[in-house]
């Protein structure tokens, strides 16, 4: 991986490193955060409440996460507007470059289950697979449920002037349980998916350095290196090998964050089977 | 009582002498404390009556202090110490030449050194076991009643006899007891009279007239003997335990809220049962007056919730998403939830599991699939 020899293509611009980033960060804040008023009768989550300053505090920065995770989907949406209306990248909407489902999607999903059971090959991905549209949509879809309910519950007495406070009732509970849905589907889907599945561990670091080899492109994304080959348009994303520096610091606050993941989802497991 | 006065009197001239005019304390020199005491001003044989004459016998009847104190020897007789094994009059006044008026404050039965008097039986585990009782002076001793009277020495805190009585005491299952359950509020309010006003017109003491045997009273929150300082964070911490013992129904859905949330981490800054219900004037949401009746919520969420409004206040804090029929909407989005996170998270954690598992059969585990078409 780190072979310096290696031609590398850039996969993810510096900008959407940072998104990640800041993505992964207030995501880990949240879940710290926010598991432990979900399950506040577990003494670990009181300890860990206790631990970061008290009640206040968890309040404060689950508050405070929810902003910077606002202003990093809406960051996103407004690149995403400017690209298609402003620079008319009708490819954003629809194909291989595309995050919308489309019928490849299925066969891949389908393909890879036969995969599974040895009834086929591996199907042959394009430059992205279901799962990794599945943690896009995911974040578009938490977003919807759990940010609308969280601001709803934050401003209470406002949010109660345009519906009816009984949908506050509705708030907390949709909002922690789409906390579950969305902290079980990334500690454990998408970190194996993308991360700790034996062939990428401990880690891939496309997300950490923006580029991959040649070679991992060639096996993770054969229809897009086979297209980009065509077509000539891989010259245009060559890029140097990712500095040690990089490949270092991917790794170490990576690896944190991952572990800091796992760890919460084993603590959030073991309250949940206590309640 | 005039009678007893005028025998005092008649007795105080012959001084601490015996029968025929015998000088006790000629032979009973360590016996001349009793001058101090409360009975000073007694004759040996006024107690040892027994005694006529001098020489006297080595072995001579017991005293009986009934024969002057027949009011609270009879008292004692009916009372949960009457009989074989229990305390007789020196188990709790002491030495019997010493004994002090329970105003004296050397006297074991000062109020500030009552707890300590009745506790070398009721402190004392062992015999409290035996006996099927609870070891209560030192609960006592860390309430706030004990508190206040032994370390702050505020003579009006409650001491046991504030509450038992003295030599009247009954057992608790005994109705006439000032502690049985009906009892109990008419005995804790002689001193705190105005939670016992607001108690008597709340529903639980509505309750008390109607159902005495299963109304709350005073112990059921407070404890008899644990009594605590209510401002403690740590008694408020335990409040909703305490209405949940009967309020199951409420407890569960209260739990499901994020004030229940913020309790259960530990932090006080959350409404519990009291702030929205209030304590011992509790009416039930039927009465206009009540804090949690249609027309006051405004007022009551609004203590906290600044901009509370009509809207507001439809937030119901024991919405019980269970409850098809009277939460329609919270019921099915829970179910809508639940189906989405059995689904998701299920079919994903299979996928991961088969991928996992095929990662390792197929011996291409880190290296190229081998069933990857040539390029």
């Amino acid at each position: 991986m780190d072979d310096a020899n290696a031609r590398y293509y850039i996969r993810f611009s510096l900008a959407q490193r940072y998104l990640h980033w800041a993505l992964a960060g207030t995501f880990l804040g949240l879940a710290f955060t926010g598991m432990t008023l979900r399950f506040s009768t577990a003494p670990w989550m009181q300890s860990l409440a206790r631990a970061v300053g008290g009640f206040g505090f968890v309040l404060f920065f689950h508050k405070f996460c929810a902003l910077i995770l606002t202003v990093t989907f809406l960051t996103h949406v407004a690149d995403l507007v400017y690209r298609i209306v402003g620079k008319r990248e009708w490819s954003l909407l629809w194909g291989p470059n595309s995050m919308v489902p489309r019928w490849k999607d299925l066969q891949d999903l389908i393909g890879n289950l036969k995969w599974f059971v040895h009834l086929g090959p591996k199907p042959r991905l394009d430059r992205y697979a279901y799962w990794d549209k599945l943690d896009y949509w995911g974040v578009f879809w938490g977003m919807a449920i759990i940010g609308f309910s969280g601001y709803a519950m934050w401003f209470g007495s406002f949010f109660a002037r345009l519906m009816p406070g009984s949908w506050l009732n509705i708030a907390l509970l949709i909002h922690g349980e789409e906390a579950i849905l969305a902290t079980g589907w990334i500690f454990v889907i998408h970190f194996f998916n993308t991360h700790l599945r034996p062939e990428n561990f401990p880690m891939d670091l496309t997300i950490f350095t923006g580029r991959l080899s040649e070679e991992e492109l060639k096996k993770m994304h054969p229809e897009e290196y086979e297209r980009l080959v065509n077509s000539g348009g891989l010259q245009a994303i060559a890029a140097e090998a990712p500095p040690r520096w990089l490949n270092n610091f991917g790794r170490s606050i990576g690896a944190a964050a991952i572990f800091a993941g796992v760890v919460m989802l084993i603590l959030m497991a073991v309250a949940f089977i206590r309640e | 009582m005039k009678l007893a006065t005028a025998v005092l009197f008649v007795l105080s001239l012959t001084g601490a002498a015996g029968a025929a005019g015998i000088d006790c304390l000629s032979c009973h020199a360590e016996k001349a404390s009793a001058k101090k005491s409360v009975h000073g001003a007694l004759a040996c044989a006024d107690c040892h009556a027994a005694i006529r004459a001098f020489p006297h016998p080595d072995k001579v009847a017991p005293v009986n202090c009934a024969s002057c104190h027949a009011g609270n020897a009879s008292a004692l007789a009916q009372s949960v110490h009457a009989g074989a094994g229990g305390p007789t009059c020196l188990n709790c006044h002491g030495d019997p030449h010493s004994i002090l008026p329970a105003k004296d404050s050397q006297s074991t039965t000062y109020p500030a050194n009552l707890p300590r008097t009745c506790g070398s039986c009721h402190g004392n585990a062992q015999l409290a076991k035996q006996l099927g009782l609870q070891e209560v002076y030192s609960l006592y001793m860390d309430s706030i009643h004990g508190f206040a009277l032994t370390r702050d020495g505020l003579l009006v805190a409650a001491s046991c006899s504030s509450c038992h009585g003295s030599h009247d005491i009954l057992s608790s299952k005994d109705p006439m007891s000032k502690t049985n359950h009906v009892n109990v509020p008419q005995t804790c309010g002689t001193c705190h009279a105005g939670p016992l006003r607001d108690y008597t017109s709340s529903i639980h003491g509505q309750m008390l007239q109607a159902a005495p045997e299963e109304a709350p009273v005073c112990t059921n929150c407070h404890t008899a003997h644990q009594i605590a300082k209510v401002g403690t964070a740590e008694w408020q911490m335990k409040t909703t335990a305490t209405c949940g013992g009967c309020h199951k129904d409420e407890y569960a859905t209260y739990r499901d809220t994020f004030h229940a949330q913020v309790s259960a981490l530990g932090y006080q800054q959350t409404a519990r049962c009291w702030d929205c219900h209030g304590h011992h004037d509790i009416l039930p949401p039927s009465d206009p007056k009540s804090t949690v009746a249609s027309g006051q919520l405004v007022s009551t969420c609004g203590k906290c919730h600044a901009g509370a409004s009509a809207s507001f206040v439809k937030y119901d804090p024991h919405a019980d998403s269970h409850d098809a029929v009277h939460y329609p909407a919270l019921h099915y989005s829970a179910v809508f939830m639940n189906l989405l996170l059995a689904s998701v998270l299920g079919f994903f954690a299979l996928h991961t599991l088969a991928w996992f598992i095929r990662s390792h059969s197929g011996g291409n585990a880190g290296t190229k699939p081998k069933e990857s078409p040539p390029e």
